[in-house]
Formats: structure tokens, sequence, C-alpha cells
């Protein structure tokens, strides 16, 4: 532990004492929660910031403070880390801004955002996890502080939403428990480290580290949505739309997609899981999963459900990029980490736009939206664009990386997953912007709020137009040193490289 | 202050309180706080003593073993003075509020006798902790099991005096057929003396009927299951401060004897044989114990079984720890999840305290809404349902954690599974629960007002529950000191 160490305790507190503050508030204390909720965020932003210029001029951080007999509780701050970090601290900056906007009349706010200040600790707790014991606590903490915010409407669909997320969520972190409590029995502490910590373990236990390995993707896969393991994400769509937004964006899906990075990367290594021959069987679920969730997509009539099995399809890119061998596979997969973040962040934040302005829920009442609503349907359109693959948007730069990885790894049907899945994307959501842009809108919509000269409320516009804006920029910039390519190249050079 | 003095301290001050709390009616709730602070004070001194320099004995009178009584206090029995002594001071501070905010005529009346009982009971714990011979915790058993049935026929009502009666014959059939098996061990070893019985016991047919004779009687104490049936009634029907305090402690008293007779006493009896039936029993109460928990249509018999369940991962503990490899890392294990479960469990009860009287009933199926009406305390159910699930880092964890470590260490499979299934019926009751708090209502009602006090004590506990992951590791440096041998602790 050093003294800098207590910056990344500081990037924590600051959502977790937000949380803890708006919890006691009064309902009726709209102003001072609002505020609150900027300060945390804010704050947590200057101070990821304040943590990557450290972190260029070379300076190493860690916290560690005294937990389990013999394991201690430890954050450090890697590559890996700071990748998913920036992603979830800037998105949560702008879905705070949403939700503020969202929620505006809705019962139990403070409760909400208490919740929501806890769900952004877990998933930044996660990013800075150092070890598996702390990685595995965010987890479970994730789990507990998203199902609130799930059944936030009290719904009796609500309810039933929560229920199923949480059945399996939790057998999820059972599975994931017992692999990390095995895994300690035979190399004891794990500390995540470049290229893995088990190699001496290979000759000796190979039986027993493929067993843990399928647990171990099991346990995160539920929350990844791997398929089977995905039935919960439609049946959570039932939550408010800046929660959708954030559980597909960052929170969940992603931290389980983070864990299999984590997992794959460094506590097993690349080459260590590939002579366990476990790394092809992971390819062939994710390329499983992108096919059935692009196909499922295609039948879903209600926007918000389309979205969530598109979730499903695009964050297996990431595990594929994962498991497929090679740097080029693995800058893929970790870009799209936070492409497919930028991206589907935009869509939710459409959909919801259009749900609280219009009233629209379903991809058949879009017509011609984009007259109504000309700014989010652009930003949307972009997102949608990025996710088919249309050049210079971020989806393309993942689809090109991904391709030449599969290409070099000699993968001939990875190739083809992904032209299936470009394919059926377009066919999903080409016709979505058919509807808003070229038919007519309807003489009325099915619940118009009127906002004045602005075509919604403003904190409901800027997050969207912000969010396509880095989707362009993900795509233009790709090859400029500040873009999320460049820092994933660093981190697939150092799994990789000499 | 010396280590002496702090012994006789937490016999001396609750037993004093006791009796003035039965002297001067209505002082009640002054008294229980001063005897925190002195027995809170008193355990401090101990730790440090104990800490530095190894297990602290005291001889009652100078006479020593095995004339006179002993006392001994070891990272064990400090662990257990301090679970008892947390929870004494959050029910020192939430009794007086649940007795006066319900709707009964009779509650002065029985508050009045709740305050010298439940000293009674402190003392009557703080003794057995300390006791260092088989005697001497036959007498507080005893002691511990009169201000327990009492204190449960307190609430008056049928169903409770009725509980209350069968849980007495329960007891009274317990302690006799411990009381034989002391007889035959005096018999058989001519001593009483834990520490020296391990030297001169030979096992032989008396013995194992002698052990066999405590063992039974214990169990039904325990409530291990079958003997759990007492429990779930007596627990349920209590005033919520003492359905907290038999839920957190009184059962952990006779497990504790359990642990000082097999482990310290007679570990040369501890076949394999023997430790895979307790373990046995403690599964099935595990199993069974959830299964019912998830029947209940009221909030206080969920959790009345939640203990029936939880009670039994203690007893995994016989079969992990016996082991020589990974045996402490299971021993303190099992201790630190007594200690999370002891914290969690008075959250709860305590919850459904607050909540019994902020609605009026605690039908499970007529929470709708209690997130809204009572914040605090749906919030305070949460975390200690976080804690008896064993989500990380709660003590829970800690414990579930460190038993899972032994089990994969010795490659003992069934209690790998048992544990983890364990947990998610855990997880299952508590979500029956807390569903319904988040479940939206047409129109709130509003709730009957009750003392702040009360909700931020069940809110505390809860936080300790989770919280005290943090200090397992310290736990274990503590439960070191005087660990019977066969975990490596040195002899005494």
């Amino acid at each position: 532990m050093n003294v800098h160490g207590l910056l990344l305790l500081g990037i924590l507190l600051s959502s977790f004492v937000t949380g803890l503050v708006i919890f006691f508030l009064k309902e009726e204390s709209h102003r001072l929660r609002t505020w609150l909720n900027l300060l945390g965020a804010g704050v947590k932003l200057i101070l990821v910031v304040a943590l990557i210029m450290g972190i260029y001029r070379g300076q190493t951080y860690s916290f560690t403070i005294e937990f389990l007999p013999g394991l201690p509780f430890t954050l450090g701050a890697d590559a890996n880390s700071v990748l998913f970090l920036t992603l979830s601290t800037v998105l949560w900056f702008w879905t705070t801004l949403y939700a503020v906007g969202y929620l505006e009349h809705s019962l139990h706010r403070s409760r909400f955002f208490g919740f929501f200040s806890l769900c952004v600790t877990a998933t930044t707790g996660i990013a800075l996890s150092a070890n598996l014991v702390t990685f595995l606590t965010f987890f479970e903490l994730l789990t507990v502080s998203t199902y609130p915010l799930v059944v936030h409407r009290g719904t009796k669909e609500a309810m039933r939403g929560g229920k199923t997320y949480l059945a399996y969520t939790l057998t999820g972190g059972a599975v994931l428990l017992l692999a990390v409590a095995w895994l300690h029995s035979l190399a004891g502490p794990v500390v995540f480290k470049e290229r893995g910590v088990l190699q001496a373990l290979v000759s000796s236990h190979p039986r027993e580290l493929q067993v843990i390995f399928l647990l171990f993707m099991l346990g995160l896969g539920v929350k990844a949505a791997i398929v089977p393991l995905h039935g919960w994400l439609p049946k959570a769509m039932v939550a408010p739309a800046p929660v959708s937004a954030l559980l597909h964006a960052v929170a969940v899906v992603k931290a389980g997609a983070f864990g299999i990075v984590r997992i794959v990367y460094d506590v097993y290594g690349v080459e260590t899981a590939a002579q366990l021959g476990v790394l092809q069987p992971l390819a062939i679920a994710a390329g499983i999963t992108i096919v059935y969730g692009s196909v499922r997509a295609l039948f879903q009539d209600e926007l918000k459900k389309r979205l969530a099995y598109s979730t499903v399809s695009q964050v297996s890119y990431i595990v594929l990029g994962v498991a497929i061998l090679g740097p080029a596979a693995a800058i893929g997969g970790l870009v799209h980490l936070v492409h497919q973040g930028l991206m589907k962040i935009t869509l939710f934040f459409g959909a919801g736009n259009y749900a609280e302005t219009l009233g629209i829920h379903r991809v058949s009442e879009m017509n011609g939206v984009g007259r109504r609503m000309p700014l989010t349907t652009a930003a949307f359109t972009i997102a949608a664009l990025g996710m088919i693959g249309v050049p210079f948007l971020a989806g393309a730069v993942t689809k090109q990386y991904l391709k030449l990885g599969a290409e070099q790894a000699g993968d001939e049907w990875v190739v083809w997953v992904l032209t299936a899945s470009s394919l059926l994307n377009a066919a999903y959501f080409l016709p979505i912007l058919w509807r808003a842009w070229v038919k007519p809108p309807p003489d009325q919509w099915p619940a118009e709020h009127n906002f004045g000269r602005s075509e919604t409320h403003w904190l409901l516009l800027l997050p969207p137009l912000v969010t396509a804006a880095l989707v362009i920029w993900a795509g233009v910039f790709a090859n400029s040193p500040f873009s999320p390519l460049a820092w994933v190249k660093l981190i697939a050079q150092r799994e990789y490289g000499p | 202050m010396t280590s002496a003095w702090a012994i006789a301290l937490l016999i001396l001050s609750p037993l004093a309180a006791a009796a003035l709390a039965f002297a001067f009616p209505g002082r009640g709730r002054g008294l229980a706080l001063g005897t925190a602070a002195v027995v809170g004070a008193a355990i401090v001194q101990l730790t440090r003593a104990v800490l530095a320099g190894g297990v602290q004995t005291h001889r009652v009178g100078g006479w020593g073993a095995p004339l006179g009584i002993d006392l001994r206090a070891d990272g064990l029995a400090l662990l257990m003075l301090m679970v008892t002594a947390g929870i004494g001071t959050a029910i020192s501070l939430y009794a007086q509020g649940y007795f006066r905010s319900g709707h009964d005529d009779e509650a002065p009346h029985r508050e009045r006798y709740f305050w010298p009982l439940f000293l009674f009971l402190w003392t009557a714990l703080n003794a057995l902790f300390l006791s260092a011979d088989i005697f001497n915790l036959y007498v507080t058993l005893e002691l511990l099991g009169f201000a327990a049935v009492t204190l449960v026929a307190l609430a008056g009502k049928r169903a409770a005096l009725t509980a209350a009666l069968r849980y007495l014959f329960v007891s009274l059939a317990a302690s006799l057929f411990y009381l034989l098996g002391v007889g035959l061990v005096y018999g058989q070893c001519a001593t009483v003396d834990l520490a020296s019985l391990a030297a001169k016991a030979q096992p032989g047919p008396t013995l194992w009927v002698a052990l066999a004779l405590m063992t039974g009687g214990l169990i039904a104490k325990a409530a291990l299951f079958p003997m759990h049936f007492w429990l779930p009634p007596a627990h349920a029907n209590a005033p919520a401060p003492v359905s907290a305090l038999l839920s957190a402690l009184v059962v952990k008293g006779s497990f504790y004897i359990l642990l000082r007779l097999w482990f310290e006493a007679f570990p040369a009896l501890m076949t394999p044989g023997v430790a895979q039936l307790f373990g046995g029993l403690g599964a099935a109460a595990i199993l069974w114990g959830s299964v019912q928990a998830l029947l209940q249509p009221r909030l206080k018999l969920l959790i009345a079984y939640s203990t029936v369940a939880q009670l039994g991962y203690l007893f995994l503990l016989f079969p992990l720890a016996a082991a020589r490899e990974g045996g402490f890392v299971a021993w303190s294990g099992g201790l630190i999840f007594l200690g999370a479960h002891a914290c969690a469990k008075t959250a709860m009860f305590l919850t459904a305290g607050n909540i019994l009287h902020a609605a009026g009933h605690d039908r499970i199926k007529d929470l709708d809404g209690i997130t809204h009406s009572l914040p605090i305390s749906a919030f305070a159910f949460g975390l200690a349902g976080l804690s008896l699930v064993g989500l990380p880092p709660s003590s829970g964890f800690a414990g579930k954690w460190l038993l899972l470590n032994s089990a994969l260490a010795q490659g003992q499979w069934v209690w790998v599974a048992l544990i983890l299934i364990g947990s998610l019926l855990a997880a299952a009751y508590v979500m029956r629960v807390l569903s319904h708090a988040f479940t939206r209502v047409a129109e709130p009602t509003t709730p009957n007002p009750i003392p702040p006090v009360m909700e931020w004590t069940a809110l505390a506990l809860a936080l300790l529950s989770v919280g005290l992951g943090f200090a397992s590791h310290w736990v274990a440096e503590l439960l070191r000191v005087g660990a019977p041998v066969l975990m490596g602790g040195a002899a005494p």
C-alpha cells in the first residue's frame, strides 16, 4: 500500500458516500439530491483523470486492508482496470444527468439514487479489484445493489423480473464463489497479473484447472448473458430506462464480460488457457450467443426487448475476442467493451426518450419519430449504424479487428459468424431507422408530453447527443493516441508482446 | 484492572444489575446499559491480557481445580463473551421502546420482569463461557435454561405459554441427561476439569455412554435437527427482544459446551464417524430448516426456522475441524459464522418486532410496501440477509469462505455442495420477504409510530454483521489462543 493508493479508495468512496448520504435525504429535497449526485459523479471523474495522469507519469497505485485470514482486500490500477474504470465513470456521469431528468416525477427517488450510486461503486470496484476475492466482493455487491433498481417500479411485473434476475445472478454468484474458493485451495491467494499466475499448476492439476475454468465461465457468464444463461436479461427490461442503459452498457453485463477478460488474461493467462484447451469451447459458446441473440432480436416488437437481445449478441463479441488466440482478436474484443457501452447506452437513452416524450414502446409505433424528435433520432441512428458496422463509427473498428484476429488464428467459422451477425444487425436496426425517418408520423402519439420548443427535456436530450458524439470519436479518431483503441493496443501488447 | 478482576466483573456486574433491576423497577434500561459498559471494559482488558499472555485462569477463592472452581478465558471464550456483550448492548437499547410502544396493556408489567431476567440471562451466559469444568457448565446451563424459559413465557399469550412449557420440558430433560453424563465421567476419571480430562480419559463403554448422554442433552438444547421441534414456536412467540436473545445466544451456549467437550475434554473419542454424524445432522438441519422457512406464513416463524437452518452450519465445524489438515481454518470459520449469525439474526428479530408494532401483524404476504413505511427496518433486514446468505464482505461470508476452504482442502465435497446450497436457500427465503417489501402499494398505510431507537438498533446490528467481515483475520488470531491441541494450538 502507498499513499497514492488512497486515490483508489477515493474513487470508490466518491460514489459510496454519495449513495449513503442520498439514502437519508427527504424525498422532496430534489435540488440537494441532484447536486449531490453531480458532485459525486464529478469528483469521481476528476479523480479518475488524476489516476490516468499519474499512470502516464509512471506512478503505481495499490491499496490494501486486512480482510480474511491470509487474504487481503486489495485495490490496484492496471491497464485493464483503467479501461473499465474510465468507461463506467464517464457513462455514469451522463446517466446520472439522464436519470435526474427521467425520474423527475417518480416516487422513491432517494432510494433509487442511493442504490444507483452503490451500483456504480460496485462497478468501479470491479474495475479496481486486484485479487479474486476483492473482485468477488464487488461482483456480489453489484448483484445486490442493482436488484432494487430493477424492481424500482414495484409492480407485479417488476417484482417477477427482479426475482428472475436474482435467481440467475445469485446462483451464478454461488458458482463463482466455488470457483474462487477451489482455485484458492489449489494456488493460494490469486492476484491478477498479466499473462496469468497459474503456469506452475498446468502440469500437476490440468483437470482441476479445466473444471474451475468452466465454473468461472458459468458464474461470470450469467451476468455476461452467454446463451443459455441469458434468460434474465430480457426480463430485467422492466427497469426504468436509465437503469437498463447502465445495466446494458457498463454495469451488469459488462462486469461479467470484464470478469471473463480478467480470468482469461490475468488469472490463467492466454497461453496457459490455450494449453488447457479451454478457449475453443468458450469461442464456440460466444459464437452461438452472437447469432442467437441477433436472431431473437429480429422478432421483438418491443423496442427495449429488441435492444436487450441485441446486447446478448454484442457482449459476446468481447468474449469471442478474448477466446480467439492472437493480439488482433484481443484488441477487437477489448475495445468492444468500450464501444458497445457507448453505442448501447445511446440506444437506450433514445428508447427512454421515445417512451417518456411520446409514450412509444414498440417498434411498430415508431413511424415518423424522426420528424418529431430529430436530435434523439439522429443520436439513435448513429448508434444503430455503429452496431451494424458502418465505417467511421465505433462498431466498425471492433469488427475489423475481430475479423483480422479470426483470420490470423485460422478460424474460418468466426468470420462467417461475424458476417452473419452484421447482416442480422442490419436486418433488425434498418427497419427501425426506415420507420423513424421515412414513414409519415401518425396523427396522434400514444402519450405525448410537451416540452415547449425543445423536442424533449434537455436533461434527456444532452446525454444521448454526447454519447453519440463519442461513438463517432471512437470510430473516426480510432488511430489517434487518445482513443479506446490506442489504450487497448497497449493491453494487447502486454498480454501477447515479447 | 487485573484479568482476575475482569473475569469477576464479567459475572458479578450483570448479576448485581439483575438484583437491582428487580428491586428498582423502571431503572432497567439504565442498569443494563451500565452493565454493558462495565462488561465491555472488562472484555477489553481481558482481551489484551489474552493476546499478550495467553489463556487467563482465575481460581475462585484461591482453591483451584480439582477442589475449587476455576474460571478460564481463552480466545474462544472471549469471542463468545464479545458476541454476548454486543447483542446484550443492543437489546438494552431496544427493549424499553419495544415494551412501551405496543398495544399491550400488560406491557409495563412485562417490562418490569424483563430486565432482571435479561440481566440474569447475561450473567448465566458469561459464567458459562468462563467455566472451566463440566460440572460448573451444568450449573450455568441450568441457570441459562430457567432464565430463557421464563423470558419466553413473558409474552403471556396462550401460544407463548404452550411453547414455554414445551421448552421447559425439553430443557429440564436435557439438563438431566447432561448431569447423568457428568456423573459417569466423574466416576470414571475422578475429575471434572476440562483441561485435565483429556489426559485422563480412556475410551471405553462408560465414557461413550456418558458422552452420548451429555451430547444428546446438549443437542436438544441447541435445537439441532431432529431435536429442533421446540425452537420455532418458542422463538416465534416470545417478545422480539427475547426471540433475538434466544436465537443469537442461548442456543449457542449449548453448542459451546459441545465444542469444549468434543474438542478439548475428549478429543480421543472424536472418531471420524462421530464427526461425520454431527455433520450429517447439521446438513439435515440446513436443508429442513431452510425449506420450512420458505413455507412459513409469518415473518417471525420464518426467522425462527432460519435459525434451525443456520445452526446446522455450526455443526459442519465438527467433520471439518476434526481433520488434521485445515482443521483450524474450519474452526475459525465456524466460530466467525457463529458471531455473524448472532448479529444478523438479532437484527432480523428486532426488525420483525418493529414491523409487528408498526404494522400490527407480521404476515409475510401483507408486507407490501414496508420499504416505504419503515425504510430503515427494511434496509436492516436486507443487510442482515446479506450476511445470512453469506455475500462478501459480510462476516457470514468470511465464515462460509473458511468452511468452504477447509472442505475443499480436505476434498470433502458433500460439505462443499451443502454450504453453497444452503446459501442459495437462505437467499430464497430472505427474498421472499424483500420482494414483498419492495412491492408498491396503491395506498400506503400509515404505520403506528415506533421509537427511532428501535429501528436504528436493528440497523446497527445489521451493519455490524456485514462490517465484521473485515475483522475476521483478527478474530482468527484471537481464536488461536488456547485453540484445541487437535488444531495445532499449544497444550494448556
